[in-house]
């Protein structure tokens, strides 16, 4: 059996980064943290949420999909969005 | 690898969308205040942080001693900090010891000296292999460490942050910090390059 392949061992790159893959994903990542700052909570308060979505993932989900899935959790827990959003 | 979902619609990056007008809306987020955070991350923080405390230490013994002692206030001293940059650990590898980092749970990583973690990092492939098979993981990258040499592998949490440390490559005697800086990649302190 292989071992499942690292994506993207070649993806070019120096000192700088491809950090984003799609627009979308730099919108939710920068959503998170300015929701996060204005509402004057600790990045932990989101992470705990990413390890559960993280977890919960079927095989193939990506990393910013699991990301979204969190942070809906985290506004569902404060009240900004209804849970089923 | 889902190639076809790339050009199909997401779903996701709907919700992202509608998200983003609900917040900016009520007035919990404001778009600029995003565009802010993306910037900063896409252009102005990133692994040229971390490697001008690498250059540093190579270059200054008493620093380095400082680095391995509290990294955190240590890289403070040249000005990085913040965000995900709290209880910083400096991994030394040295001829008897490689270090490779991993965040099995998540995608813990030190923002302030490296930016975001890529896309490799982030994978299951990575987290999972990474303490399973260390040496095959860094054959991947083309990264050999000899047989004698051991292979520490650290897993990343909000409570310990990892930078590692590569040695210092033989040969650079006379280049000065930003010249050795230029040296160091963002892959060298992970620990997935020597």
């Amino acid at each position: 059996m292989t071992p499942p392949s690292i994506p993207d061992l070649d993806q070019p790159r120096d000192n700088g980064d491809l950090v984003f893959t799609a627009p979308w994903e730099s919108r939710v990542f920068g959503l998170v943290t300015a929701y996060l700052e204005a509402t004057g909570q600790p990045w932990e308060a989101f992470r705990q949420r990413l390890i559960v979505a993280i977890a919960a993932a079927p095989a193939g989900a990506g990393y910013y999909e699991s990301f979204t899935v969190a942070f809906e959790a985290l506004l569902a827990a404060d009240g900004v969005v209804s849970p089923e959003a | 690898m889902t190639a076809h979902h790339l050009h199909e619609p997401s779903a996701t990056e709907q919700r992202v969308a509608a998200l983003e007008s609900l917040l900016v809306e009520r007035g919990l987020v404001t778009t600029d205040a995003i565009d802010a955070v993306v910037a900063t991350y896409e252009q102005d923080v990133g692994p040229m942080n971390g490697a001008v405390v690498v250059a540093r230490a190579w270059t200054d013994p008493a620093y380095k001693q400082r680095l391995l002692t509290d990294a955190t206030r240590a890289i403070g001293e040249l000005g990085f900090g913040g965000a995900e940059g709290e209880n910083m650990v400096v991994l030394e590898n040295t001829d008897a010891v490689h270090n490779v980092v991993v965040c099995t749970l998540c995608s813990c990583y030190p923002w302030p000296v490296l930016g975001l973690p890529p896309r490799w990092y982030k994978s299951a492939a990575y987290r999972a292999r990474a303490v399973r098979e260390p040496r095959a993981v860094l054959a991947e990258f083309g990264t050999t460490v000899p047989d004698g040499m051991e292979v520490r592998v650290w897993d990343s949490s909000a409570e310990l942050r990892y930078l590692v440390l590569p040695q210092r490559p033989a040969g650079t005697d006379g280049l000065d910090e930003p010249a050795l800086a230029a040296l160091v990649t963002r892959d060298h302190m992970i620990g997935v390059r020597r």
